[in-house]
């Protein structure tokens, strides 16, 4: 009971086994700042100490019951009230009683499962965190600590470049080539676009990376675009047989692994955005996906790296292109550039596999190499 | 550091890896003939015919251009503000751009009682001569409205027909 500062009430306080040498990453908080968490893996063990210290010396605390849980969430921002939880562990600490005096409590969660890596998006939200209940009549007590939880890959075996010609007939053909279709966090875009028909007046030419949050499903789904990343390739008109080279470092820029259809709840795919735009300030364009991976830092030698057969869209699906978009202001217009009809296929394999994740980790964190 | 791999075999992958992709040459006639979108059109030389009511003014429309789709590669015609505002109905209903819009029809200057010369006034005309240059350059350069009739038959014939058939020109 604790009215108008009368009973009793604690703190908590969750103490992680080897703090000291734990890794941490940056995870970014809903209002954009960014906070540093403990990492994780899948398949880590979760283990250390809850000490419940009695703020009022000398009073006891009654309780229904001390627990902590694992959990593991999605949040849908326009959807507050319903969190979906696609894992949870709980461990009983102490039966309902009464604690006298400060109290510290030991926990292990053994190889938990961590499927998915946190990410802190514009509409969803998914963390993982442990949470202790000291469970009483009126108000329970409760400490949250989150976690951070990384999804680590492995060199994908088959990592074929992207090659497309594409173009707007009687005016505009290039063909552009990117060496890779999967990408790790750290890596490096090279490409270069070649012009085989330039009938437009081209100023400039610029190349950006966008971030597509897709949450939702059926007739509610909400698509949302970030620009990560945008700047300038190429300035000035060219001619025929001009090729500009491309080279993007990824290491700068605020990137996630693509994540699918996370428990059926939302996407985050990674697109190049290819943009010419003429002296008329129309602007030529064409995205294409781009599949990016986290790589672990130090790999066991040890560990399996097996491939998880995940349905992978191919690249295909976006040789589809539409005609010409009108969009309201009369000045600037877009315009999507439709593949040749004389094109074959270009060189991209059919389904791609996905990239293969790294197996759960037997036990603790990454070590060095000998 | 790796084990069982010297530090330049370390260094050479990483070249490898970020090296710049093969490029054709391009050819010198590539390189240095003339570029492929060479379009120029000028709207000059206003000159106002007729006398006190019927007066009407109309600009020099010229153009040179190199692009395969226009048949003549100089032609120089005379159009007046109508034939704008006809080429830009034309252009909305057959045409998928979002068509610009040109200067105003300016029909508080055609009122009695003003001071300057209504829609006859020098820096009127020129104004307009302007906005419509604009408008015209804008649209021939277009790709998804470079192909219709009704551009080529303004730009390029000496008097417009307006009953002619609306479609597309296909080059050759």
């Amino acid at each position: 009971m604790s009215f108008f500062g009368f009973g009793q009430s604690a703190e908590i306080d969750i103490i992680l086994d080897g703090a000291a040498t734990r890794r941490t990453a940056e995870v970014k908080t809903e209002d954009g700042k960014k906070e540093r968490l403990f990492l994780f893996f899948d398949g880590e063990s979760l283990s250390g100490k809850v000490n419940i210290t009695l703020k009022r010396p000398g009073y006891k605390l009654e309780h229904q019951g001390i627990k902590i849980e694992f959990l593991g969430q999605i949040e849908l921002y326009y959807d507050r009230g319903n969190q979906h939880e696609f894992t949870s562990l709980v461990k009983e600490l102490a039966r309902p009683g009464e604690l006298h005096h400060n109290t510290s409590y030991d926990f292990d969660f053994n190889q938990v499962e961590k499927p998915y890596e946190v990410y802190t998006g514009t509409n969803v939200k998914l963390r993982y965190f442990l949470r202790v209940t000291v469970v009483r009549r009126l108000t329970d007590i409760v400490k949250e600590v989150d976690l951070a939880v990384h999804t680590l890959s492995s060199y994908p075996e088959m990592n074929s470049s992207i090659k497309m010609e594409v173009g707007i007939e009687d005016s505009l053909h290039i063909e552009f080539e990117y060496n890779k279709s999967k990408y790790h966090l750290k890596d490096v875009i090279v490409g270069k676009i070649y012009f085989l028909l330039v009938r437009i007046k081209i100023r400039h030419m610029e190349i950006a990376i966008i971030r597509r949050e897709t949450t939702g499903s059926g007739p509610n789904v909400f698509n949302e675009n970030e620009t990560i990343a945008k700047y300038e390739i190429m300035d000035g008109s060219p001619v025929r047989g001009e090729s500009i080279p491309i080279r993007v470092f990824l290491a700068g820029y605020d990137l996630t692994p693509t994540m699918r259809d996370i428990n059926k709840k939302f996407s985050v795919r990674y697109y190049l955005n290819l943009v010419l735009v003429d002296e008329e300030e129309r602007r030529y364009f064409k995205q294409q996906e781009i599949t990016l991976w986290r790589k672990g830092d130090r790999i066991r030698k040890s560990l399996q790296m097996a491939p998880v057969p995940v349905t992978t869209p191919t690249n295909g699906e976006s040789d589809q292109l539409q005609a010409f978009e009108k969009i309201p202001t009369p000045v600037s217009e877009e315009a999507s550039l439709e593949d040749s009809p004389t094109e074959e296929p270009a060189p991209n394999p059919a389904p791609s596999e996905d990239i293969p994740r790294v197996e759960s980790y037997a036990e603790g964190v990454p070590t060095e190499d000998a | 550091m790796s084990k069982g791999r010297c530090f330049i075999d370390q260094i050479m992958d990483n070249t490898e890896a970020t090296r710049r992709l093969h490029t054709k040459k391009q050819t010198l006639d590539d390189a240095y003939a003339a570029p492929a979108n060479f379009l120029e059109i000028d709207v000059i030389n206003p000159i106002t015919h007729g006398v006190a009511k019927k007066r009407y003014t109309d600009y020099e429309v010229r153009m040179r251009t190199n692009l395969p789709v226009f048949k003549i590669k100089e032609s120089s015609v005379r159009r007046r503000y109508s034939d704008f505002e006809w080429l830009r109905s034309e252009l909305e209903r057959d045409s998928k751009i979002v068509v610009p819009p040109l200067p105003g029809k300016a029909i508080k200057r055609q009122l009695p009682f003003r001071n300057d010369d209504g829609i006859y006034d020098e820096d009127f005309i020129e104004d307009r001569r302007k906005s419509l240059e604009g408008f015209v350059n804008k649209i021939a350069g277009h790709p998804l409205a470079q192909n219709e009739r009704c551009l080529h038959m303004f730009l390029q014939e000496p008097v417009i027909d307006k009953n002619y058939v609306p479609g597309k020109i296909r080059p050759n």
